[in-house]
């Protein structure tokens, strides 16, 4: 008897608790192996990136011509190049590159598109239509072309990099915050607000962000690896991140120009873009269904 | 639907007159004059070449003189090659890319909506996960690291491809095509995955199957037609990628088309060449969409309705 009034007060304690949306969704996500797995690696692969210098086997700089390009060994895990270059060193130093890339830009690209969306959803009316009419014209540039063309008329300037890579990508991010933010704003809570006299940038810092979280997250993780993508492109054409510092497509560029001769110069750096990339997914279609958001994408 | 096609193409005016203006300026904003790098030229010549490409006008005086020759359809001379048009340039690159690009996208519809439909008729199942584990892969592998892995496999250890040129040696053309269309396979497969999927959870194919019609008429009769929606509209955007998809094949199997004579022209600043390509190809993807979009709203009832009605 008192066992079941025990757990009957601790089921009711438990629903007036309730669980948050993102205890369910954590709960939910959990449940999902590839986007734990994709998580898992993610983490250890920033960790190795920003332990790099410490942890990276060889100097980045060391060149030993006499070696020049070996298959894998016990010395050198995946090879090296043609130089003599470690290529595990290689690597992880590009790795770092096209991660912060991958971050930064997405960054950039959150920032303006959040920002962007989440004004012309409040404020609504002919500054909504002005300032998403420009967002349908933006999208309906040809991008790409124009990032090339920035990259060639201003120098490959990793700087320009990041900033060209972000202004592309915050369109869809302005499209999802405003569509949130206008649903959000006819809720009672944001009425309340507005009702104890709460300014506009408090209320959509409080109230309307927090709560649109959930697809801008899912979406910031699905944005990573597009522009891992973009940046591993440009630089396999020659046009992004230049010698001597190093990015992951720089290294598949590389070891496509002698893949006949040292295939792994190929297979390495581009194992390790493709973790990379399908880590990113998984974990951002887990996220999605965990979060019980209908993607924009698909 | 008339006035929907209408909205969009005044729409796509100003966006192609934006590209235009903007490529114009960045490109003269650029350091270093396309002469630069000739080191005897007499400073007489100069002037000529300067006379001969408008160089020596007002900036404004040229934007509009560029403007004009673009009505005439004249996109200048290139720099770097004179005596040749861009025009001429982007001509001869044309034919080529448009065929591999042709060749790419019926890859990507064949293989992609077959794997996608077929996904979809048994979700959940290994007939679900095989196929869309295979189009995360196609996403996940760039066509820079998919073309020249491709070739290592096909081309030099198994030797049954050729690994570079375009129309040369009988099947060349296959291992492009290929690299430039696996990835496009994979998101038509995603996307028509789930247009089915959500179709087939549709009333009216509860009833066409009530009706006691086989699997195979309610999918290709009933369900394809909806299923197939997102499909179309993303052919604008896939456009536009396999444009610029076509950079990086053309680099990789040295293929003499557009993609190729761009990246060239990047890396030679040859600033009218660019300008060019950039001005026709922009031209060409915004078109693309508006066709891809009228396309994919003719085939929605509920939008073609709504436009024909004329009620929001």
């Amino acid at each position: 008897m008192s066992q079941t009034t025990g757990s009957a007060a601790n089921l009711l304690d438990q629903a007036e608790q309730g669980s948050s949306l993102w205890q369910d969704a954590w709960r939910r996500l959990r449940k999902n192996k590839l986007a734990v797995a994709g998580g898992a690696i993610l983490i250890l692969l920033m960790i190795v990136a920003l332990l790099t210098p410490w942890l990276a086997p060889y100097n980045y700089e060391t060149q030993d011509l006499d070696l020049g390009a070996t298959p894998p060994s016990a010395q050198h895990w995946l090879g090296t190049d043609i130089f003599g270059r470690d290529l595990l060193t290689q690597i992880m130093y590009g790795g770092r590159v096209s991660l912060a890339v991958g971050f930064i830009a997405t960054a950039v690209a959150l920032l303006i598109g959040v920002t962007w969306g989440a004004v012309a959803g409040y404020v609504g009316g002919k500054v909504d239509a002005v300032m998403m009419r420009l967002v349908d014209i933006l999208y309906a540039l040809p991008f790409m072309i124009f990032i090339v063309l920035l990259m060639v008329v201003f120098g490959r300037n990793v700087l320009l990099l990041f900033l060209a890579i972000g202004a592309v990508e915050w369109l869809t991010m302005a499209r999802i915050m405003r569509s949130q933010v206008q649903s959000l704003r006819q809720q009672e809570f944001v009425e309340a607000a507005i009702s104890l006299g709460l300014g506009p940038a408090a209320i959509l810092r409080r109230h309307v962000v927090p709560n649109a979280l959930g697809p801008i997250i899912v979406y910031t993780t699905l944005t990573i690896p597009s522009v891992m993508l973009l940046e591993a492109f440009l630089s396999f054409l020659g046009l992004g991140i230049q010698p001597p510092q190093t990015s992951w497509g720089l290294l598949i560029s590389y070891g496509a120009e002698t893949m006949e001769e040292y295939p792994w110069l190929l297979i390495f750096p581009g194992l390790a873009l493709t973790i990379t990339l399908f880590s990113l997914n998984f974990l951002g279609d887990g996220l999605r269904d965990a979060l019980d958001v209908r993607g924009s994408k698909d | 639907m008339l006035r929907f096609i209408t909205g969009r193409l005044l729409q796509a005016v100003p966006v192609i007159f934006i590209v235009i203006t903007a490529t114009f300026f960045l490109v003269r904003a650029a350091p270093g004059g396309p002469f630069d790098d000739e080191k005897v030229v007499l400073p007489e010549v100069k002037k000529a070449l300067e006379a001969q490409y408008k160089l020596d006008l007002p900036l404004h005086e040229q934007y509009l003189a560029y403007l004009s020759d673009l009505s005439h359809g004249d996109l200048g001379p290139s720099f770097k090659y004179p005596g040749r048009s861009v025009n001429e340039i982007l001509f001869s690159g044309l034919p080529v890319t448009a065929e591999l690009g042709l060749y790419a996208l019926l890859i990507a519809l064949i293989i992609g909506t077959t794997a996608g439909v077929f996904a979809s008729l048994k979700p959940n199942t290994a007939q679900d996960y095989i196929p869309m584990s295979l189009a995360m892969v196609g996403i996940c592998m760039p066509s820079f690291l998919l073309g020249p892995l491709l070739v290592l496999v096909f081309g030099i250890y198994l030797e049954w491809l050729p690994i570079s040129g375009w129309g040369a040696i009988p099947g060349d053309k296959i291992l492009p095509s290929i690299t430039l269309g696996a990835a496009y396979a994979a998101y038509v497969a995603r996307l028509s995955r789930a247009g089915m999927l959500e179709i087939l959870s549709q009333d009216y194919i509860r009833t066409a199957r009530a009706k006691g019609l086989s699997e195979w008429q309610v999918v290709i009769k009933h369900a394809l037609r909806g299923g197939l929606i997102p499909v179309i509209a993303f052919l604008g955007p896939a456009f536009a990628g396999l444009l610029a998809g076509s950079f990086v094949v053309e680099t990789i199997f040295q293929i003499p088309g557009l993609g190729r004579f761009y990246v060239q022209a990047a890396f030679n600043r040859d600033y009218t060449m660019i300008l060019g390509t950039t001005v026709f190809l922009s031209t060409l993807i915004v078109l693309f969409n508006l066709v891809s979009d009228i396309t994919a709203a003719w085939l929605n009832p509920r939008l073609r309705a709504q436009f024909s009605g004329g009620e929001r």
